[in-house]
């Protein structure tokens, strides 16, 4: 088990201070003082997991990976919304460290958020791929050549972590606001030279809370963990959505946004 | 029914003046030195249009050192938008994509920097050339 290296000669104190809630009990959120041994090696994740194991219990937060794949562990980690099983315990010595729930979002328990808005955003986005025309098995594959692909690739990076809706104004204004996660993954396919469903998606960039509710702060990007970009997926929907917006008078009624046609499933 | 009961923390309403946004809050608070220097020029034009002597008392405000301070607060703001704004424009703009390779976000910028560069130095020659 990772935490019984830190009962090693090797290993330091830190004292991590954690926003606590247990609805059952708890009016309000209460911060919470752990006293915790660590070695260099030890990520914040591994120290919850100390608390958990040898402190309390009754400490409740998400993991599954431990290596920034399943996008479960996002919390605010000194003030800034971060992957626990990304981030280091020495980097935070002498502390005290904080460690919050994710901004932004409702409380559950402890570090635990809500995340189902979160998933109907994700729903809501027609998040697979709907082909141009539709090609019978024996056509063959839908090709696409390295360039086309570079115009999507990092948008399908995206590990669902909410770290960019902790850092997004924006979004703590307006709870409703589509959100840089889910419009970096609207993106990932309306950029898909294989899609043919960007007048569906247009649909959602252009309402109330689409690309126009983006004020380009952009701290959504510094914080992703996977170099997503999700601001360059919003603010180039924009432009998208300016353009669509004014071509709309030169096209036919049968025409559908940015010269794709709706080939939706039959 | 006893069941989770969500919590939901007040909304921060000074979120913009404390780092890491406060690189924004600068971006969009020197929107108003673009604005200013539009409205001084907008009055030019409209002295000019107004005659003789309401274009040169036009003229003499600019020369006074109340414009002069403006101006250097004008210009300093206009200097910080210009950064700030050419290192979002990159994620204004679709990927640009030459020869199969991405081209990364900082060239971009440093591209859109060097010629606003480039336009301030020729306008400041073209000025100095139409001098009487």
């Amino acid at each position: 088990m990772p935490s019984d290296a830190a009962a090693g000669p090797a290993s330091r104190d830190i004292v991590i201070e954690i926003l606590r809630y247990r609805s059952e009990t708890d009016q309000k959120p209460v911060p919470q003082a752990y006293r915790v041994p660590f070695t260099d090696d030890m990520s914040v994740l591994q120290g919850l997991q100390y608390i958990k194991d040898h402190l309390d219990g009754t400490l409740s937060f998400r993991w599954s990976c431990r290596m920034a794949i399943c996008g479960s562990c996002g919390m605010m980690i000194g003030g800034e919304p971060k992957l626990a099983c990304m981030t280091f315990l020495r980097d935070y010595y002498p502390g005290p460290l904080t460690v919050e729930p994710l901004k932004h979002f409702p409380i559950e328990r402890d570090l635990v958020v809500t995340v189902g808005g979160f998933v109907k955003k994700i729903e809501s986005i027609y998040p697979y791929l709907i082909p141009k025309t539709l090609r019978r098995l024996d056509e063959g594959e839908y090709l696409q050549t390295p360039s086309q692909l570079a115009q999507y690739e990092p948008f399908s990076d995206c590990i669902n972590c909410m770290l960019c809706y902790a850092a997004c104004p924006q979004f703590g204004e307006n709870p409703d606001f589509i959100g840089p996660g889910a419009m970096a993954l609207l993106q990932r396919y309306n950029g898909d030279s294989r899609d043919g469903a960007q007048a569906k998606r247009m649909e959602i960039v252009h309402a109330d809370n689409g690309a126009w509710s983006c004020t380009a702060v952009g701290h959504c990007s510094d914080v992703c963990p996977k170099q997503v970009d999700p601001a360059n997926a919003v603010n180039q929907n924009k432009t998208n959505s300016a353009v669509d917006f004014f071509l709309r008078f030169l096209r036919r009624p049968s025409d559908s946004p940015l010269g794709a046609s709706d080939g939706g499933a039959p | 029914m006893s069941g989770p009961r969500p919590y939901v923390r007040p909304a921060e309403t000074l979120w913009w003046a404390h780092p890491p946004y406060l690189a924004y809050t600068l971006r969009e608070a020197t929107g108003v030195a673009v604005a200013g220097y539009a409205l001084v020029l907008l009055a030019g034009l409209v002295s000019l249009a107004s005659g003789e002597r309401a274009y040169d008392a036009w003229l003499d405000f600019l020369k006074s050192p109340w414009s002069l301070a403006l101006h250097a607060l004008f210009l300093i703001g206009m200097i910080v938008h210009v950064w700030t704004w050419f290192r979002i424009m990159p994620k204004t703009m679709p990927r640009l994509v030459i020869g199969g390779r991405l081209v990364p976000q900082n060239w971009i910028t440093a591209v859109g920097l060097a010629m606003a560069t480039a336009a301030f130095i020729i306008i400041l020659l073209v000025a100095e050339w139409m001098q009487p």
